[in-house]
């Protein structure tokens, strides 16, 4: 069944929130370029207006998902390059869902969290165009849009990293926007050879949707294999998942805080999220083939890069490399390859999402009052900001992943993925929580505890404003540590369904059962016709 | 008395060929006669011709579409879809490039008639290459196009570099004639003719024996050609003599003398040696992936802003080699469309480099640039789409003509050229970013000169320039289904 088919069934008609999503921040990005650039607060209130919107409207999809439907809700389709099948294919399920309301979520934050400084209306601009196409990619199904989302986000991060950045911002930025560009190169010629084959094969039209190409899986095992690679290299920079991960410490660094808190929170989300959606859902059999690769790299990932951060004597780029350690637990649960995996890994994205982007806002905070992030100029910062200290604590050990708090549940659900299809990986992968506990307690330790000296003694507090912007971001992290079940019972159908796709179309390869995989066995095969 | 045979001469055809010829000699003779015309004549009188050929071609089009593609004058030249198309690319680059002129020339105290003399009589002769029917005629199209472009590189009389680029780029094009011309002597030997559809219609009926003369006619052909295309191993003039020639000129050498060149490259090849294709397309996909990277590398470690362009041309030339070994409808289509977006970024970026390289046409470094997001915000944001553009960005023409190339390459399973453009496209944007940086994140160089207005002509290219490439980008459907129509046929006479 196509996504077109879908779309039919569906009833064409309704409002296409989907492409309003994307089309909503492009608007604003269009208004901000030809209001009078003297004007910074009226730039700023269009800005958060645009995205605050788009955010609205995300979390309208929330309540308006059809929590047991597995398969892609609020199609929308408008034709482009009919001569080759490429269509503006919107839609979203279980899986891109949350994403979407992350993304909804971190933009009007980091928004309102942070001015840029100095050219307001070039920065605001490139936020919203950032977001349009972050959201583009989060709910195109067709492969063309998809990519050409994927590619046109480094523009507006190149942008921001490189004008509102710090030190070395222009290396950063370039370094940046290689690494992903020649990462992506080969993944144009994949999706192209991708449609080719899947035409031949099956004699229909050209066309990139996602899902027909995904349900007929007609090429042969050998093409899949190699086209997975291309697409994998791409994703893989992207996450990125270890050893192509050298330009995000320095991206991160370099990056003014709202581009930090974007860059953890949202895009590294493109490269995991790729994986799902187009490597495990696209080419079942390649990501089980290529999955030992993958959970060796996602292991050595957490804890080669948890023992770096270790040793980091700033502040931005321990947080960073935390980050990155974290995002190995997601590519460790996305190839184990079974529902708790999976579900735990899509956990940890939102997650992640929000308590970095905590963190980097906390971060960026402290710098703009003490223009430096060097742990070793700071101390006692408790005495002087205690309510920034207690939002830092509660931040932090949700990334530590405390029970009672969001990254437990995540990290959790992982570990027990992992544990039921490959056991020492998740041995090894638990060393990782510990570390990030030893390398996070220890950070709290040296910036907020000890006599504060100097400038450290009077340092401002959390001002409303700041208060106001961190409150939705730790009432998540509580809300979904004390209650995942409303963003659990939105995932678990897609997630099933997708399982369920890789165990069909992979010979000798089923789910190990577990308590909780158990009473999703046999019934599960026709939720997959759906997907 | 027996009525003496003529020629069937269809003159609708003929009439762009005729108004760029007719109007450079009507241009000449007014310049003699007249002691001082007014210094805006000569550029009004050459973009008018321009815009009459490019209004012509709707008319024209709609007629080939409807009556189908016909030759005359004996079989020797032939109207189809694609010459007309490739008639309207080259009219838009001799607008853009007399507007660029208009500024450039007064500044650098130039004589003012014969380049745009010269202009269009090089236009015409690009007009005769891209509906030769006949590979004589195509010779001579190439020589008067070439000969123009030879005095116009050597304009500039008070740079030396000019009169190096001109001797360079004369003595290399004499030698890559002289290939040419050979090709055709050995073509005529193994096939009787120099007609391309008798060639082709031979070709197609007969099986040669022997064909190592027709091969190696091809190859020469390919030589000869690709000098003038500038791809590898062929391409070593063309960072020279864009360096040194005078900006809009090389403005006019990389958008019309190019699109002209593969024109010519697609008439040849793709149709007239089509059934030679096993033949010649693993020439062609080794030189496309050949030109791709090195232009690449290469340019990454060029710092004059002039230089890069010239190899990020090389670049492009290697990716419209990627559309053309495809040799089919597809390959063909993607080709133009290439060429026509090709065109509008280098004549826009060229705009650019005339207006920041100053009196003495000589601030190409990158040092030039530094800055310049602040001192001309217009200019900056206009080059940096014009960049964007170039590396093939998603949402502006660059990427969706970077596309159809590589959807024709992958269509016929040349999968391996199809990843290797892509990786050059990847190591080639670290060029345009280098630029990017500049404008962007540098402050300006103390003493630098301060922003003066851009001048009119140079503004209108640049501007028109990079917003067509972004609704390309954005809707690029009307330009595909128009080279999807602008398919190249040969037909007898």
């Amino acid at each position: 069944m196509t996504a077109v088919a879908l779309l039919a069934s569906a009833g064409a008609g309704s409002f296409p929130v989907l492409p309003a999503l994307v089309v909503t921040p492009a608007l604003g990005a269009l208004m901000v370029l030809v209001l009078p650039r003297g004007r910074p607060e009226l730039l700023k209130l269009v800005a958060i207006l645009a995205s605050t919107v788009t955010g609205a409207m995300s979390f309208w999809l929330l309540s308006a998902f059809d929590i047991g439907d597995p398969g892609f809700q609020f199609l929308s389709e408008t034709s482009w390059i009919s001569d080759l099948g490429i269509a503006w294919l919107f839609g979203i399920d279980g899986i891109s869902l949350f994403l979407v309301v992350l993304t909804g979520l971190l933009f009007p934050v980091a928004l309102m969290a942070i001015d840029p400084g100095h050219d307001a209306r070039p920065y605001y601009a490139w936020m919203l165009l950032l977001e349009a196409g972050v959201m583009g990619v989060f709910s195109s199904l067709d492969l063309i849009v998809f990519f050409l989302c994927f590619e046109v986000v480094l523009v507006p991060m190149y942008f921001l990293i490189g004008r509102w950045g710090h030190g070395n911002s222009a290396r950063a930025a370039t370094k940046f926007f290689l690494y992903t560009m020649a990462g992506s190169a080969l993944m144009l010629v994949g999706i192209l050879a991708l449609a080719f084959l899947h035409a031949d094969a099956t004699g229909a039209a050209l066309s990139f949707d996602v899902v027909a190409i995904a349900e007929s899986q007609s090429l042969s095992t050998g093409a899949a294999r190699w086209i997975f690679a291309a697409f994998a290299v791409a994703f893989a920079v992207k996450v990125p998942i270890f050893p192509l991960h050298t330009w995000l410490p320095d991206a991160h660094t370099e990056a003014p805080t709202a581009g930090s808190v974007i860059l953890a929170g949202v895009l590294l989300k493109l490269g995991t999220y790729g994986f799902l959606r187009f490597g495990l859902y696209l080419f079942p059999e390649a990501s089980h083939y290529f999955a030992p690769v993958f959970l060796t790299l996602g292991v050595v990932g957490i804890v080669y890069r948890a023992v770096v951060a270790t040793m980091q004597a700033d502040l931005k780029r321990l947080v960073a490399y935390s980050s990155v350690a974290h995002l190995g637990f997601i590519v460790l649960g996305t190839f184990a390859l079974n529902t708790e995996g999976i579900e735990g890994g899509l956990l940890q994205m939102v997650n992640h999402g929000v308590s970095t982007g905590a963190l980097f806002l906390l971060v960026g905070m402290i710098y703009e009052r003490r223009r430096t992030r060097l742990i070793g100029e700071l101390g006692g910062l408790q005495k002087s900001a205690p309510i920034m200290a207690g939002i830092f604590m509660v931040v932090m050990l949700s990334s530590i992943g405390l029970p009672g708090l969001n990254g437990f549940v995540g990290e959790f659900l992982v570990l027990l993925g992992a544990f039921n299809a490959h056991r020492w990986w998740a041995v090894v992968a638990a060393a990782g929580v510990i570390l990030a506990a030893l390398y996070l307690l220890w950070a709290y330790q040296r910036v907020f505890h000890g006599p504060a000296e100097g400038d450290n003694a009077d340092m401002p507090d959390l001002s409303l404003r700041e208060a106001l912007v961190m409150a939705p971001l730790l009432a998540l992290i509580v809300f979904m540590g004390v209650y995942p079940k409303p963003v659990i019972e939105r995932m678990e159908p897609a997630v099933d369904a997708l399982v369920v796709h890789v165990e069909r179309h992979v010979d000798g390869f089923s789910e190990p059962v577990t308590q909780m995989g158990s009473d999703i066995g046999p019934a599960a095969d026709d939720h997959g016709e759906h997907g | 008395m027996a009525a003496v045979a003529s020629p069937v001469v269809s003159w609708w055809a003929l009439v762009p060929l005729v108004t760029f010829a007719a109007a450079g000699f009507l241009l000449l003779t007014m310049a003699s006669l007249v002691r001082r015309p007014p210094a805006v004549l000569a550029p009004a009188w050459t973009v008018a011709a321009g815009v009459a050929v490019l209004g012509y071609t709707v008319p024209m089009w709609s007629r080939v579409g409807s009556d189908g593609a016909s030759s005359f004058l004996a079989g020797a030249v032939g109207v189809d879809a694609s010459s007309v198309f490739v008639t309207g690319i080259l009219a838009v680059a001799v607008i853009a490039a007399a507007l660029i002129a208009h500024d450039y020339l007064p500044r650098e105290d130039l004589p003012g008639v014969e380049f745009y003399v010269l202009l269009l009589l090089s236009a015409a002769g690009g007009v005769v290459m891209a509906s030769a029917n006949d590979l004589i005629v195509l010779f001579l199209g190439l020589e008067v196009l070439s000969i123009a472009v030879y005095v116009l590189a050597a304009m500039h009389l008070r740079r030396i570099e000019s009169q190096e680029a001109a001797l360079k780029y004369f003595l290399l094009g004499a030698f890559s004639s002289a290939f040419l011309l050979y090709g055709i002597a050995l073509v005529y030997g193994a096939t009787g003719s120099t007609n391309m559809a008798t060639i082709s219609a031979y070709l197609a009926r007969t099986v040669l024996i022997d064909d190592a003369m027709l091969l190696a006619g091809l190859a020469l052909l390919l030589v000869g050609l690709g000098f003038k295309v500038a791809v590898v191993p062929f391409h070593a003039w063309t960072p020279d003599v864009y360096q040194g020639a005078p900006t809009p000129v090389v403005a006019w050498m990389a958008a019309g003398v190019k699109a002209a060149g593969f024109a010519a490259l697609m008439r040849v090849f793709v149709l007239t040696f089509g059934t030679h294709v096993s033949d010649w397309r693993p020439a062609f996909q080794v030189i496309a992936a050949a030109t791709v990277l090195v232009g690449a590398v290469v340019a990454v470690v060029q710092t004059d802003v002039k230089r890069m362009l010239a190899y990020s041309s090389i670049v492009h030339a290697g990716f419209i080699l990627v559309g053309l070994q495809a040799a089919t409808d597809r390959g063909n289509s993607s080709v133009l469309t290439y060429l026509a977006v090709y065109a509008l970024l280098t004549v826009g970026s060229f705009a650019v480099v005339t207006v920041v390289g100053g009196t003495g046409d000589s601030s190409h470094g990158l040092d030039s640039y530094r800055g310049l997001g602040r001192r001309r915000p217009l200019l900056a944001g206009a080059f940096a789409v014009l960049l964007l553009g170039q590396a093939g960005i998603p949402f502006t023409g660059g990427f969706v003509v970077k596309l159809g190339v590589l959807v024709a390459a992958v269509d016929m399973g040349s999968y391996w050229l199809a990843g290797a453009a892509m990786l050059a496209a990847a190591i080639a944007a670290f060029v345009y970013l280098r630029v990017l940086v500049a404008m962007y994140l540098q402050e300006a160089a103390t003493g630098s000169e301060p922003a003066g207005a851009v001048p009119a002509g140079a503004l209108v290219v640049i501007v028109v320039s990079a917003a067509t490439v972004l609704l390309a980008g954005l809707l690029p459907g009307p330009l595909l289904d128009i080279a999807r129509d602008a398919v190249p046929v040969l037909v007898v006479g």
